[in-house]
């Protein structure tokens, strides 16, 4: 009854191309971007948005990445952490670089560093990509592994990505934009959250888009998309190009706004599977399913962990990280079970129901 | 000419170890190729499998002080518990459901045997101990592992006794109709659940097996789960479907993988190990798609 498109006349192409073409969408956009931006900063707690907000919204954008791939173009990859790792080891190479022309001495930008990064990871994706010209399905999953430790390898073994720190570990410079330092946690979280939503904006668009259709056909059968005049090299190279893209800028701020000191063992295989769960729990081939998929993942463990001593049942500290793990193995399956196609498809059968509610006959 | 010798002596040593490492590898291999040619199914949880069957046998030989043949025959009925709780639970639930969807799932079950294994077990390393000979072993010069020999055996007795299974028994010969076409199987009478079962138990026996050869080299404890990764380069090499491709992939594999250490690894830094097997699979790929050994694909419009 309020959820309808009944009387929202369009009457010029650009209304009816629009990104979100119901009235209510947009206005629950508006909300939900409203309470993003202000409600949260003012009146969570510090804990809730540095240890929840800032690492949800982030890996929201590695899975919006990683969707793009597996979602969109339907190239399954395992390497998603490595790309993150590529995004945040160029962005440090880019922050600590110093330029001096004439006289003139200075470091890039902060944003301009963390989008070069970004243009960094998506160059070694195209790398990693070409492979899936050749290999398919879960033969390119295992050879995207390839990417995984090979990248963790590089980075550790050779000095000079860490600036010859003797522990490996690169510690991130302070978040400095136009002069203003963003230092405290909300001001830390607005400052992704302006990332996570201008791209977040880019990525809805980019599917929507001649290269978005694209990706589309490739991945419903790659010789029909060819025949049709997409090209598989262009097309399959450009979905890794952009996927890389985000997972790298993922990437840099995971370990500049979230971490602070990173190796690059923190982006290991479990977390490009940790990612690869968000993107299929949350919705293959969904912007808003990443970010749902994210939330659910990111939330389980911490949910879980605190459930025993909440209701006062005391258990050793392993024991319940290894009940966790029973846990989160049985509410995949039970979501696999339930909605194979993910929790976005669960929001937009709600959409359809809101529809017709209160009279669905 | 001394030196040249003993360097050869060297090489054979390593590439005889690889080769033998690399029949451990085969065997975790070989439960991913007899799951995915029977079902379909890429299944992930072989890895947890493996650790699941060494905990349970550890586990039951010690609370019960039994003889490791008899914990070995109740362990092997776990197995089947869980390849029946599998079929049951997660794959009738989630027939005709994409490959993605299927191998989702089998990251779930790997996180429930994870779990479930360490909650009932503990995490700590325990020592498989079944009186499998350790120690070096002299042969005119080249030393060989005592253990990995009997793990090379195993491999070859385990292979041979699967292809006897498989082409000779009555459920074999319905295996590979499933494997070959789900509905043509099923339209002569074949029950695609018992043959599940079975399949996923037969899984979880090689698992048991790949399980009590690796833990008694490396321990029974959580990183035997992760070894299933180091499967994954030898199943691209092999082919998905192939059981004598797991073999020879997994030969290549350890060979490969010890040699590049040694020749090439002080090179590039060392430390290759991790990511060569996959490098080596994913060059290789790009002139074969298929493996060595898997079926050709044709594409169709």
């Amino acid at each position: 009854m309020f959820y309808r498109e009944a009387g929202q006349f369009k009457s010029t192409y650009k209304e009816d191309q629009a990104v979100f073409p119901i009235l209510q969408d947009r206005i629950g956009i508006a909300l939900i971007l409203l309470i993003a931006f202000v409600g949260i900063p003012m009146f969570a707690s510090e804990y809730v948005i540095s240890a929840i907000m800032i690492p949800f919204l982030i890996l929201a954008l590695a899975a919006i990445g990683l969707n793009i791939l597996t979602g969109y173009a339907g190239q399954i990859s395992l390497g998603t952490g490595g790309f993150m790792a590529v995004g945040a080891f160029a962005a440090y190479k880019f922050a600590t670089w110093t330029i001096v022309i004439g006289q003139f001495e200075g470091t890039l930008p902060l944003i301009a560093t963390i989008l070069l990064a970004g243009v960094v990871a998506a160059l070694v994706g195209v790398m990693f990509g070409i492979p899936s010209l050749r290999i398919k399905g879960f033969y390119l999953a295992v050879a995207t592994l390839a990417a995984q430790f090979f990248i963790e390898w590089v980075l550790v073994k050779f000095g000079w990505f860490t600036n010859y720190s003797p522990s490996g570990v690169i510690t991130a410079p302070p978040l400095k934009v136009m002069g203003y330092l963003f230092d405290t946690a909300p001001e830390k979280y607005v400052f992704t959250l302006t990332f996570v939503a201008v791209l977040a904006m880019a990525a809805k668009n980019l599917v929507r888009s001649h290269i978005g259709r694209g990706w589309m056909a490739i991945r419903d059968m790659d010789i029909a998309a060819e025949i049709i005049g997409f090209r598989p090299l262009q097309t399959k190279l450009s979905a890794f190009a952009v996927s890389s893209f985000f997972c790298g800028v993922a990437g840099a701020l995971w370990a500049f706004v979230y971490l602070g000191t990173v190796e690059p063992e923190a982006f290991g295989i479990n977390r490009s599977f940790s990612i690869l769960f968000m993107v299929i729990i949350g919705g293959m081939g969904s912007i808003a399913g990443s970010f749902i998929g994210a939330a659910f993942i990111m939330l389980l463990p911490i949910f879980l962990a605190n459930v025993p001593p909440m209701i006062g049942w005391d258990i050793g500290v392993d024991l319940i990280a290894h009940i966790e793990f029973m846990v989160f193995g049985i509410m995949i399956i039970f979501f696999l079970i339930v909605e194979p196609h993910g929790l976005a498809r669960l929001w937009s059968i709600g959409k359809e129901k809101l529809r017709s509610w209160p009279f669905p006959y | 000419m001394e030196t040249l010798m003993s360097d050869f002596l060297f090489f054979v040593e390593v590439l005889l170890s690889g080769l033998l490492t690399g029949s451990l590898y085969s065997l975790v291999a070989l439960g991913f190729v007899l799951i995915f040619k029977a079902s379909g199914v890429f299944n992930f949880a072989q890895g947890a499998m493996m650790l699941f069957a060494a905990l349970s046998m550890v586990g039951i030989q010690e609370a019960l002080g039994i003889h490791w043949t008899l914990a070995f025959v109740i362990t092997v009925a776990v197995m089947v518990g869980v390849a029946w709780c599998i079929e049951k639970f997660v794959l009738g639930k989630l027939v005709n459901q994409e490959p993605i969807i299927l191998f989702m799932a089998t990251i779930g079950v790997t996180f429930f045997l994870d779990g479930f294994g360490q909650t009932i077990w503990g995490s700590d390393i325990r020592v498989m101990d079944i009186g499998l000979p350790d120690g070096v072993f002299d042969v005119g010069g080249v030393f060989i592992d005592q253990l990995e020999l009997v793990a090379g055996a195993t491999a070859a007795a385990l292979v041979i006794v699967l292809a006897v299974f498989f082409n000779k028994t009555k459920i074999g010969r319905a295996l590979r109709a499933v494997a070959d076409d789900h509905q043509a199987a099923m339209s002569v009478g074949i029950s695609l659940r018992y043959i599940w079962i079975v399949v996923w138990s037969v899984a979880g026996l090689v698992g048991l097996v790949a399980g009590i050869m690796w833990g008694s080299k490396l321990g029974v404890q959580f990183s035997l789960s992760l070894i299933a990764l180091k499967a994954l380069p030898v199943l691209m090499l092999g082919g998905f479907t192939s059981i004598p491709g797991a073999i020879i992939g997994g030969l290549i594999i350890g060979s490969g993988e010890k040699l590049a250490e040694i020749y090439l690894g002080p090179f590039v830094g060392g430390a290759i190990e991790n990511w060569f097997a996959y490098m080596l699979a994913l060059v290789f790929l790009l002139f074969r798609p298929q493996g060595l050994f898997g079926e050709k694909i044709i594409e169709r419009v």
